[in-house]
This record gives C-alpha cells, structure tokens and sequence, in this order.
C-alpha cells in the first residue's frame, strides 16, 4: 500500500481527521496524505507532517491547526515539517478523491495520462460538473500550486484539475 | 561552520531566490491571466524551495542566524546566484527565455542533486524535482509558441535567447567551494551536466524554429558574488520592508 510508511496512532486518528485543509476545506489532511506520523511519546504529541507542494501557504496553517485540535482533546503537540519521502498525489485516499470531485476539482490522473492531457491536449479529465469527458486544458497552473485550469466544452463550466505528482 | 557547504547551499538557493523575485514581480503584469497566475505559481514553488535551503543554510551558520536575515539581510556582492536569473524582464520572450534557460539546467542539477550524500539537500532535490519538472513543460511550451507562431513573436524570443545565451556558460562554471564539495559527494559536478544541457536546449530551439545562438564568448561572475547591474535595483525592492524596518515581522 501506498500510505504503508505512516505511523499513527489509532487513539489520533479521529482528531487529526477534523482538520481539513484551508484552501479545500472539504479535504480531510488524512485524506489528502500530508501526515506522515503521529506518536504520542510521554505526555506530547510528536506530528510528521510533509508539504504538497515546498512553497504551499496552507502549510503553516495546518500545523497550527492540528496544535489545535491536539490541544482540545488535551494533548500537547510538536510539529515538525519533513520533505522525505516526498508527497505524492498517489497518497490521496479514495475517499479524499471523492471529497475533491464533489467540491468541483477533478482528481488526479495517473502520471502517464496527466502528461496526455497537459501536453498534448487529450481530453480525459472529466468534468466535475457534468461528467463529460471533452474538456481541454486552459492554464497548466491554476488558483494553486497544486492545479491546473480546464474548461469544459460541453457544458463549459470551468473546473481545476489536481495535477498529478509522482 | 563548515563555510565550504554554506557557500554552496547558498549558491543554490540564490538562484531560486532571485528567480523567484523576478517572477513573483509579475503580479498582476501577466499578458493574459493564465500566464500570470503561472509565473507566481512558479515564484511560489521556487520560494518553497529556498525556504528549505535558507533553514538549512541557517542551522549550519548559527548564532541565531534566521531564514529571513539570509534572505534580506546580505549585501549584493553576498548573493551567489547566476547572471543569468537577476536578467530584467525585458519583454515576455525574455521572461520565458530566461526561464526556460534555467529550467532546463534547473532540473539536470536536481536530478543529479538527488544522489548527494548530505540528506536534507538530497531530500530538498526530491521535492523540488516534481515542482520543476512542471515549470520546464511551461516554459519549453511557450517557447515552441513564441519561436513558431507570429513574426513578431518569433524576432523576439530569437532576441531574448541571443541576448540570454552569453549567461549559460556559467551554469557550468565551478567555484572553489564546488569543487571542495564535489569531492565530499555533497555537490553535483555541473561540467558534467552542460553536453546534456546544450543538447536539450538545442533541441527545443529546433522545434520553436528559432536559431541556436554561436556566440562563443560567456559572461560569469555572479556565483562568486560580481553581479550585473540589474541585481542591485531588484534587491532594492527584495529587502525594502527590512531595510526600513529592521525586524519586521509578519
């Protein structure tokens, strides 16, 4: 499994899903991967947590929104940002997937057919709005670091695309 | 302080900065929204990763050495980067120009950094690999764009990559802390990198149907702190808020 390298405790879990992320608020930061680990030693909380992207603004934000959360559930915490192994879409669960379509941004493509829609103008990213597959890419970067701009030609909503990274 | 490994992490770093600087500048002054909102998302990936450098970079010198002094408190002739990033933005073919330049010889260097055996600039490479491999398709893109599509287009990205062509020389170039470095396995030997650098380039020229420059003759100077005129206007701007007041803090 791809997420086999996290190391986490059960009692945590349930807390550190509450904190989503601030720019896809919908986005659990489980479901989008970025915790790495999360041990209880002694009487604080030791929290792993690596970015999507090394210039992500939300980043500061999460780690002090999982102090947070740690900290009403009474535990006190240390953040610390690690880069290795590096973050990869690869890491969003099924379930942060879904959470992405039904927030309007089509989830990532495998690296091969990513490459297909950004360079070579395919038309394979669906359409969050109303699942058609003739969309085309407007910007290969978007509102984020993380997205690129598409538009539909069907029903011309435009929609960001989650890029792949692997 | 092993100054050796500070001068060449800075030296990494810089260059990012001073791109990013450049890039970031671009608020708002893109020819169209999309390119806009990609030259900072660029910027943006490019401070990220100088973020990571600069921590480093502090830990090694310090004294409480922070991110940000290195960043805003060095004078110019302390900042390593190459010429070839602090090249004003003339006109949009010489922002790509510049960009794809440097992207292209971005990512053989990170490839390359990967391998190094101090772990932070390894781990800071694998990152910032993914991130660049973005910018490169961006900015190789539109240079098959501008070199194939209008006249006009076409005369000014030849220009750009003319006048750019005398700072890719000193990407290659290597200074006493490199050299130090290469042989403690922590530096990436950039000689061995330029016949892959010139082909690759050489290559997207071709297809944007634009000329390969045969100027032979290179500037250097920036990675041993001898800068072009324009870095002293852009650090102006860059340290503005620290200058005036010192200490600042967001």
């Amino acid at each position: 499994m791809v997420n086999a390298e996290q190391n986490i405790d059960k009692q945590l879990i349930p807390i550190l899903e509450q904190v989503s992320d601030p720019e896809i608020p919908v986005l659990s930061i489980m479901d989008m991967g970025v915790v790495r680990s999360a041990v209880l030693l002694s009487d604080v909380v030791e929290v792993e947590i690596t970015p999507t992207y090394s210039g992500c603004p939300a980043m500061d934000v999460i780690g002090d929104d999982i102090k947070k959360a740690l900290k009403e559930a009474g535990f006190n915490s240390k953040i610390e940002l690690i880069l290795t192994p590096a973050w990869t879409t690869d890491w969003i669960t099924p379930k942060g997937r879904k959470a992405l379509e039904d927030y309007g941004i089509a989830a990532p493509l495998n690296a091969e057919a990513d490459k297909d829609v950004l360079l070579n103008g395919k038309r394979l990213v669906k359409c969050t709005n109303c699942g058609s597959q003739n969309t085309r890419m407007i910007s290969q970067f978007g509102s984020t670091a993380c997205k690129a701009q598409f538009q539909c030609d069907d029903c011309l909503e435009p929609f960001d695309y989650f890029k792949c990274l692997k | 302080m092993n100054t050796n490994l500070y001068k060449y992490i800075l030296s990494i770093a810089d260059n990012s900065l001073i791109l990013g600087q450049r890039m970031g500048a671009l608020t708002g002054h893109g020819p169209s929204l999309e390119t806009d909102i990609a030259c900072t998302n660029i910027s943006l990936d490019l401070f990220g990763q100088v973020r990571s450098y600069y921590q480093y970079a502090a830990k090694i010198k310090g004294d409480n050495t922070t991110e940000d002094d290195i960043a805003f408190l060095r004078k110019e002739r302390e900042y390593l980067n190459v010429l070839l990033v602090e090249q004003p933005d003339t006109n949009f073919a010489f922002t790509i120009a510049r960009q794809f330049l440097f992207d292209t010889y971005h990512f053989l260097f990170l490839e390359a950094l990967e391998k190094s055996h101090d772990i932070t600039l390894s781990a800071i490479a694998k990152k910032s690999i993914k991130e660049v491999s973005y910018h490169r398709r961006f900015s190789s893109d539109w240079m098959r764009r501008l070199g194939d599509g209008t006249q006009v287009s076409h005369e000014k990205v030849q220009e750009a990559i003319n006048v750019l062509w005398t700072y890719t020389d000193e990407l290659f170039h290597q200074t006493e802390a490199d050299i130090v470095m290469v042989k403690e396995n922590i530096a990436v030997d950039v000689t061995k990198l330029k016949d892959h650098y010139y082909n690759t380039v050489k290559k997207v020229l071709e297809e944007a149907t634009l000329e390969v420059p045969e100027s032979k003759w290179f500037q250097k100077g920036g990675k041993e702190g001898i800068h072009t005129e324009h870095l002293g206007y852009l650090l102006s701007d860059l340290q503005y808020m620290q200058r005036t007041y010192p200490n600042m803090e967001w």
